[in-house]
């Protein structure tokens, strides 16, 4: 059955958002080239780099301190493999510029095998203060307290969001959920267990709501979002009631529909923000989220720290055209990681730039059609 | 044609939607709206209502009211969506989505509507003479004079509808007139029989509100089996598996479906041909109810040659002919990928392809296939393909000591046993994973709608519970 998407990137009518302009576009782009030249002379250069790069630079066939003068030339690098990040040394990735900092270390996957890791140092507060400016104020009030109802353990998202809340003025509260256990749970059948694991984070997310802690914000998973909500009504009260005003929330299943529906019919007037992302990029803000533009859900990387590209499923090297659907390619481009076009596993239709954010933005993002079936997704 | 979500009888149009299309030429049938399953439980949590609903009308006037819709139904044109839908409509889009001829189609029709047609008697036989009205106030006192009482173990009964076989759905037609409420997720190929069922129960007078049709993905069938007390699943041995034990899921799963000759019988095996061929093949083998293997201890080898001799021709018609027999295997692969597992079971020891002679078996289209009738021969039941069941005309003709074969055949559900003798019906009688025990030539597939199947489901939706009150109140 073929699947229509009701984006408004697809529909041929003129966008409902503000397209950023040219010129806005050009500096972007401008500082894009610049900032890739600086991160080539910092991961390339023998005192600063980390040992991966400093040894793969010796078996490509260009320089990557003088051959890169923008961001089109990290082309020339070959594909990044992924299978690289997996298993240690960890210490293979600190640049020697930043050897004397804490390192943090971040997984991604791991239900079996092992675990893809990111050495951190301060990426993720740099990262999530980066996108404290993107919040409203009027949702996310300075000095709120924060409730962090999602995965922890070796994730990210746990430090990030109790910085953020912190980065603000604020204190974290955390409900802890294991998705690697929900992931197996799901693989062996067990959906019993699986609602009961769940009931069991949203009970403890309902007594930390109700214990007087002045909660405004929360950072929470769709599934989770939709289990608080029905557990909230069915006490006869709401997300709005309780006192939140504000929710950022990300996942694959951030469909159309899916945030419709959630602000139609659970949220209760708390405003909610779409992010996408991960342990490798960072995080991509979303464009307002309104009914005029089909609730279409359109991210716009951090950039220069990030890049989002939009490719052609056969050929990486080129971007689909606006509105076209092609796979997500990452670039990550900051002092402590460098990672030259990362194929995720998503794909996505490529959005036009928008004036807060004047570079290429993605919507739709769901799995990889070619990598989906063996996913387990939307799973917390 | 667009097909909203119904949210107990208001429609709901998705931003998300699937594109039905024809089996064979790939071009759009219809678009149905796709929601997911938080909204289905956000629903249920007034399921209440639909119960309420129903409760105001009286059961008498509800019966007649399905009686209308069974017309309606089968001959009369609804509103679905935003479009308008004849019988002829319903048919050639039934056929178009899910691969079935339309002559099977029409068939089936006939089928759910000749069940809404016999309502009250249907509910006299399940209740075994109970007055519905007990059933809406709780409690009342039988003929015999005594004091009775059923609870309603949900308001509402969810529904995770196939895709396969549109009469499956005589087994919740009943449900309205039991005072409970339907969720259904229809079928993603077939939402035609339960939206069509919907429209001519609201045209009819049954309350909108107390129907709620929900296409989406595999989380609103999980949405439905959390969010409802009671619900009935359709699915693979697997699903049968994951709910086996679960009071509040009836799981219809593979049928298994045999036919026995005993040894008083079996040397008028041909007698019975017509009867083993018609449990085999018709409505396309698609059925739970549909013989998957026939058991003897002797003339096996004629039998499967008898039956492939009258199966074996069977060939591809278009959808529209009247003599189509077949229907398509519409998802790309599935055809080709169940053919192989066949043909490695047919390689193996005592097993013997009888439908050899009648040329290839597997019929690839464009955008789909097919499987023609196909009988395997084996020589004892131990054979993998003897215990086989495919969604074609596919039986295996097992040759088993009558005294082994009940322990042989394992769970199945219809039994034709063609025997006299007394002693192996007290075993048949017995014989605790036979579900429907037919004692004689009736094929597999002809069913009496006045006999509970799988289960009577006003046990499923009602417990029959103890209540004493004042010898005043009970007068």
């Amino acid at each position: 059955m073929a699947k229509v998407s009701s984006s408004a990137s697809l529909s041929g009518k003129p966008p409902v958002f503000e397209v950023a302009g040219d010129d806005a576009v050009k500096k972007a782009r401008a500082e894009l080239d610049a900032h890739t030249v600086e991160m080539m002379a910092w991961h390339f250069h023998p005192s600063t780099g980390c040992p991966f790069w400093l040894e793969e630079a010796t078996k490509l066939p260009f320089d990557p301190l003088t051959d890169v003068r923008c961001f089109d030339d990290l082309k020339k690098f070959p594909p990044f493999e992924d299978e690289w990040l997996r298993g240690g040394p960890v210490r293979r990735w600190v640049p020697k510029g930043l050897a004397d900092q804490p390192v943090f270390v971040f997984e991604t996957g791991g239900t079996t095998g092992v675990p893809k890791s990111r050495y951190n140092s301060r990426d993720f507060r740099t990262d999530y203060e980066q996108f404290s400016a993107t919040l409203p104020e009027q949702y996310f009030p300075k000095g709120a307290n924060w409730l962090m109802l999602g995965p922890s353990g070796p994730r990210r998202l746990r430090l990030s969001i109790e910085h953020l809340a912190q980065f603000r003025g604020g204190i974290c509260f955390c409900v802890d959920l294991d998705p690697r256990w929900v992931i197996k749970l799901i693989q062996k059948g067990w959906m019993e267990h699986l609602e009961a694991y769940k009931q069991h984070c949203i009970d403890q997310a309902i007594t930390i709501l109700e214990a007087g802690h002045d909660i405004r914000c929360m950072f929470t998973t769709p599934k989770l979002l939709e289990a608080l909500a029905l557990a909230l009504e069915k006490k006869g009260t709401t997300i709005g009631k309780v006192g939140i005003t504000g929710i950022f929330s990300g996942g694959t299943e951030f469909t159309p529909q899916w945030t419709r529906f959630a602000v139609e019919e659970l949220l209760d007037g708390a405003f909610m923000t779409p992010t996408y992302g991960n342990t490798l990029m960072g995080l991509a803000a979303s464009r307002p989220v309104v009914p005029a533009d089909g609730y279409t859900i359109a991210y716009y990387a951090p950039q220069p720290r990030a890049v989002i590209e939009v490719v052609d499923f056969d050929n990486p090297d080129e971007r689909v055209p606006y509105g076209g659907t092609g796979r997500v390619r990452l670039t990550t481009l900051t002092k402590e990681t460098f990672i030259p076009g990362f194929l995720e596993r998503d794909e996505g239709e490529r959005e036009l730039p928008y004036a807060k954010y004047p570079w290429d933005g993605i919507s739709g993002v769901r799995p990889f059609r070619k990598l989906a079936a063996t996913t387990t997704v939307g799973v917390y | 044609m667009h097909l909203p979500a119904w949210r107990f009888g208001k429609p709901y149009e998705s931003l998300e939607r699937d594109t039905l299309v024809h089996f064979l030429t790939g071009e759009p049938v219809a678009e149905v709206s796709q929601i997911g399953g938080a909204l289905v439980g956000r629903d249920l949590q007034k399921a209440a209502q639909a119960r309420a609903a129903l409760l105001a009308i009286d059961p008498e006037t509800i019966v007649e009211r399905l009686q209308t819709a069974g017309n309606l139904y089968a001959n009369g044109t609804v509103t679905l969506g935003d479009t308008k839908q004849s019988p002829e409509d319903f048919v050639k889009q039934q056929s178009a989505t899910t691969g079935l001829p339309e002559s099977l189609c029409r068939a089936n029709m006939q089928k759910n509507m000749f069940v809404l047609s016999n309502m009250d008697r249907i509910l006299d036989a399940l209740s075994r003479g109970l007055d519905t009205k007990i059933l809406w106030q709780g409690h009342g006192v039988e003929h015999r004079g005594v004091t009775v009482s059923y609870q309603p173990q949900s308001p509402v009964l969810g529904l995770v509808l196939p895709s396969n076989s549109p009469g499956v759905h005589t087994l919740w037609l009943p449900v309205i007139a039991l005072g409970v409420g339907l969720v259904m997720k229809p079928g993603s190929q077939e939402p035609w029989t339960p939206y069509r069922m919907a429209a001519a129960m609201v045209e009819a007078g049954i309350p909108a509100e107390a129907i709620s049709l929900y296409p989406g993905a595999t989380d609103v069938g999980a949405g439905i089996l959390a969010g409802c007390r009671r619900s009935m699943i359709f699915g693979s041995a697997k699903t049968v598996d994951q709910y086996r034990g679960n009071p509040g899921v009836q799981v219809h799963g593979p049928g298994f479906s045999k036919i026995i000759l005993g040894d008083d019988c079996v040397d008028d095996w041909e007698r019975h041909l017509d009867m083993m061929c018609e449990s085999v093949a018709i409505n396309s083998g698609r059925g739970c109810i549909n013989a998957s293997a026939i058991y003897a201890s002797r003339h096996t080898k004629a039998i499967a040659e008898a039956v492939a001799a009258r199966l074996g021709p069977i060939d591809v018609k278009p959808p529209d002919d009247p003599e189509a027999k077949l229907a398509a295997f519409t998802i790309p692969g599935a055809a080709k990928a169940i053919w192989g597992q066949i043909e490695g079971g047919l390689k193996d020891p005592g097993v013997t392809h009888a439908t050899a002679p009648y040329g290839p078996r597997l019929v690839e289209g464009e955008r789909c296939g097919w499987l023609r009738p196909t009988v395997a021969h084996c020589a004892s039941p131990e054979p993998a393909i003897a215990k086989g069941e495919y969604m074609f005309p596919f039986v295996s003709v097992v040759e088993c000591p009558q005294e082994r074969m009940l322990d042989a055949i394992g769970p199945t559900l219809v039994c034709s046993a063609i025997t006299h003798a007394a002693g192996f019906q007290d075993r048949l009688m017995s014989c605790t994973h036979i579900d429907r025990l037919n004692l004689g030539p009736i094929p597999t597939t002809k069913l009496d709608w006045l006999q509970p199947h799988e289960g009577n489901i006003i046990d499923f939706l009602y417990r029959s519970r103890a209540l004493q009150l004042p010898a005043t109140a009970s007068a």
